[in-house]
């Protein structure tokens, strides 16, 4: 692993988090996020993840992004009244923060280089998903399906209603 | 000096409290909904994290996990986003301060 490159997927990551965050104009955060998935995605291949990299890559910059643009723009009449910054919840995230950084840093064992594997190839990942994972993999599929039909569902109803 | 186990727990520590700080400190529903997707990144990165500064041989656990949890952020972004829309019908608002209507 290489730690320049390291360095600067973390810097992408961060600024890219933070500007989704920070920024008062939501378009402006959406597209940040879009570059804070892609460090994180980024930092999948760097781990030898390459399968969930690409994943990340297809369902969060592909899908889920384009989903929060399009939600953007189907609400947009409304003027972002936001007054400033809500401090409470900077407090608990600033405290989350410290005390699992407190914990990650006392904790000697975590100091460890990354050992020598072999490759994590698709068709690995493939076998597993259809042995040891079949059942989690239907049951996943299941939840999506449920999941997208109440979407449909919940965004069709009003409609219904205006007829 | 390669980068250590330590290195990305700290990274992903880090974008889970901003995930925590833009879903508490933002009113715009859509705001909350990409907190809530930054820190299910960051656990997405600590499982793939320690899968690969496990001891080998390694089972490729980590990473399933990963890709289950990542088709269930999938599930739940467009249910949520779903649910922000159906919320703007109604109310022509999409801040959180102004739905309190089950407050009483």
């Amino acid at each position: 692993m290489n730690s320049v490159a390291f360095l600067l997927i973390a810097i992408i990551t961060l600024a890219g988090a933070l500007a989704a965050a920070a920024l008062p104009r939501l378009i402006h955060a959406a597209l940040s996020l879009v570059v804070a998935f892609v460090g994180v995605a980024a930092s999948f291949f760097l781990l030898g993840a390459e399968f969930v990299g690409l994943v990340q890559v297809f369902v969060y910059v592909g899908a889920v992004a384009v989903l929060i643009v399009f939600t953007i723009l189907l609400t947009r009449r409304e003027v972002t009244g936001e007054r400033g910054i809500n401090w409470g919840g900077a407090i608990v995230a600033l405290a989350v923060f410290g005390g699992l950084l407190w914990t990650i840093l006392k904790t000697k064992s975590l100091a460890l280089p990354a050992p020598q594997i072999e490759p994590l190839t698709v068709k690995r990942i493939g076998e597993a998903l259809m042995t040891n994972y079949v059942w989690p993999l239907q049951c996943v599929g299941l939840v999506l399906t449920a999941a997208l039909i109440g979407a449909l569902v919940l965004v069709m109803e009003e409609k219904r209603e205006e007829k | 000096m390669d980068p250590t186990l330590q290195l990305f727990l700290i990274i992903s520590t880090a974008l889970f409290s901003i995930g925590l700080l833009a879903a508490l400190s933002r009113r715009h529903a859509i705001f909350i909904l990409i907190g809530i997707e930054l820190m299910l990144a960051a656990a997405n990165l600590n499982f793939i994290a320690f899968w690969r500064f496990g001891p080998p041989p390694q089972q490729p656990t980590g990473v399933l996990v990963a890709i289950f949890s990542i088709a269930i952020a999938a599930a739940e972004a467009a249910v949520g986003l779903a649910l922000v829309i159906a919320i703007y019908r109604h109310y022509h608002t999409t801040s959180v301060d102004k739905l309190d209507h089950l407050k009483g």
